[in-house]
């Protein structure tokens, strides 16, 4: 394993305290239990938005905290759920009054402790629960799609509800509209290493890629062969259309989304072959997103989410934010 | 059971957990993330930790500290699930009166029954819920026979070792292990083996007691 660290014990803590310096003019970060805030307190009136999970993930959550999107984000271990007492006190932080609203990807962990802060919290809150992975099939019978990249869209459109005064009801039924409106799906060539264990997570031929994979290099659909990048942004595609089903002449939003280990070159090479497919089905790329948001570590490999948008997600997809990771309007 | 009996028994889980520290770390590189056995280590050493601060306290609010220093301390799932174990047992009825085998038992199924709720896991998911379910509805069942202790003890201890081996054929409907599907078949859940293994000891503690 190589990696910039001194020690497993002190990975986390070192990089929140790099975090935390090198954007103290929007986060604060706060220790033992760990959170991020904004640099300033919550607007009376104004719903906060509590996101969180394990961490290897950034910018996700952390880096979306300030302005137009979450008001706290609460870092676990790497790739392992935050606990209640860092959402109780990220909560008790930010909590203006009117309420609180927990982002959370559908991961068993994440779904546990959020559920127990939940239950632990005074005052009124609610929960968005992303699962906008197509790669695993959703039934009642499984733990049922992982909440992956779509959970940056629905924390920049929520945010922007909640900033400009929507209720904690609103803002709940617009992130699951969000999420509904999403699917995602990603495809891995190399895996990625905790720093605590040391080694990587799963093995992968140096001509092999994980067809499906989770955010964690969780298997996904297949393993398969390399292909070229038109193939595989072509199945990619077609998985998320199988589910998503875009009508012709509808508008997406085609977020690009980086593992951590895919040069920004490489995405943007994506985005054109992904415009060639949608170009041909008559699908509206209306609004972009592409660049490293919610990785894995130093995973090689990529994920695309296509989000329909109408008038009331753009609108609030375009609206000012002012983030480590996201800036645009401000 | 008093609170000298949940750090006597801690220690000696640990001691068992730690002989057996591979086995479990092998089992979940096969077919989790691997963290399990650190987790689980990481767990019993914080508890072994409070006894300073909770030997002089009433039941429920030991079991309460448990519950809590459980939660933060190890995170991810086993954290939820072992702090909602905990935190039930401390709502037992009427514990900081005295706990006998009967109320013990009680409690704990109690709070398996939570653990079952909080995880939405029932027997059959291959989770440790397929030890501690059997295992809960054991104990019950013998007391409710008026079983002699021992020999419910005995019982519980090999109905948690079949829970157990018979995680290995299934598939995984919930947690990471699902999402490898047919991949997933052949494998014990390291979960299941890990609370085999401390439901082991404390049925031999106390037997041997």
């Amino acid at each position: 394993m190589k990696k910039f660290m001194n020690s497993a014990d002190d990975f986390l803590k070192e990089s929140l305290q790099g975090f935390g310096a090198a954007h103290q003019d929007i986060v604060s970060c706060h220790y033992d239990p760990n959170f991020i805030t904004r640099v300033t307190p919550t607007k009376e009136g104004k719903v906060a938005l509590i996101s969180g999970g394990g961490s290897g993930h950034e910018p996700m959550h952390g880096g979306l905290v300030g302005y137009g999107m979450l008001d706290a984000a609460c870092p676990g271990f790497v790739f392992s759920s935050p606990t209640p007492d860092q959402m109780l006190a990220a909560a008790e932080k930010v909590d203006s009054g009117a309420g609180v609203l927990f982002i959370v990807k559908n991961y068993s962990g994440d779904v546990m402790n959020f559920q127990m802060a939940a239950e632990m919290i005074q005052g009124p809150n609610e929960s968005v629960l992303t699962n906008d992975d197509v790669a695993v099939e959703d039934s009642s019978f499984t733990t049922g799609r992982r909440g992956v990249a779509a959970t940056v869209v629905v924390e920049k459109i929520v945010g922007s509800l909640a900033e400009h005064g929507g209720s904690l009801q609103e803002c709940k039924a617009l992130g699951d509209k969000v999420n509904k409106n999403s699917g995602s799906m990603g495809v891995a060539f190399s895996s990625c290493t905790v720093p605590a264990a040391g080694k990587p997570n799963f093995d992968i031929g140096d001509d092999e890629m994980e067809f499906g994979v989770g955010i964690h290099g969780e298997p996904g659909r297949r393993r398969d062969k390399m292909k070229s990048a038109q193939e595989i942004t072509n199945e990619l595609l077609e998985a998320i259309n199988e589910d998503l089903k875009p009508e012709a002449n509808e508008e997406i939003l085609l977020f690009v989304n980086g593992m951590g280990g895919t040069p920004l070159t490489e995405l943007y090479l994506i985005y054109d072959n992904a415009k060639n497919m949608l170009d041909k089905k008559n699908i509206k790329i209306s609004r972009s997103l592409v660049g490293n948001y919610c990785t894995s570590l130093e995973m090689q490999g990529a994920s695309i989410t296509l989000t329909k948008l109408d008038e009331e997600l753009v609108k609030h997809w375009d609206s000012s934010v002012h983030t480590a990771a996201m800036r645009w309007g401000v | 059971m008093s609170v000298d009996f949940l750090i006597d028994t801690a220690k000696k889980i640990q001691v068992v957990i730690n002989d057996n520290s591979s086995e479990i770390e092998k089992l979940d590189q096969e077919i989790g993330d691997g963290d399990h056995i650190f987790n689980i280590q990481r767990g019993i050493k914080l508890v072994i930790e409070l006894e300073p601060t909770i030997k002089d306290l009433k039941m429920s609010k030991a079991l309460n500290q448990i519950a809590m220093k459980v939660l933060s301390g190890i995170g991810g799932s086993s954290g939820a699930l072992f702090g909602t174990l905990f935190m039930t047992m401390a709502k037992g009825n009427a514990i900081d009166e005295g706990v006998d085998y009967k109320k013990a038992i009680e409690i704990f199924a109690e709070g398996v029954e939570a653990v079952k709720q909080r995880g939405k896991a029932d027997v059959g998911e291959k989770t440790m819920m397929d030890v501690l379910i059997p295992v809960s509805n054991c104990l019950k069942k013998g007391v409710e026979e008026d079983k002699d202790l021992k020999e419910i003890l005995k019982e519980a201890a090999e109905v948690a070792e079949k829970g157990m081996f018979s995680t290995k054929d299934l598939l995984a409907t919930k947690g990471r292990a699902s999402f490898l599907g047919e991949r997933a078949r052949g494998h014990i859940d390291p979960g299941a083996r890990s609370s085999q293994l401390m439901i082991k000891t404390v049925c031999e503690s106390v037997i041997n007691s």
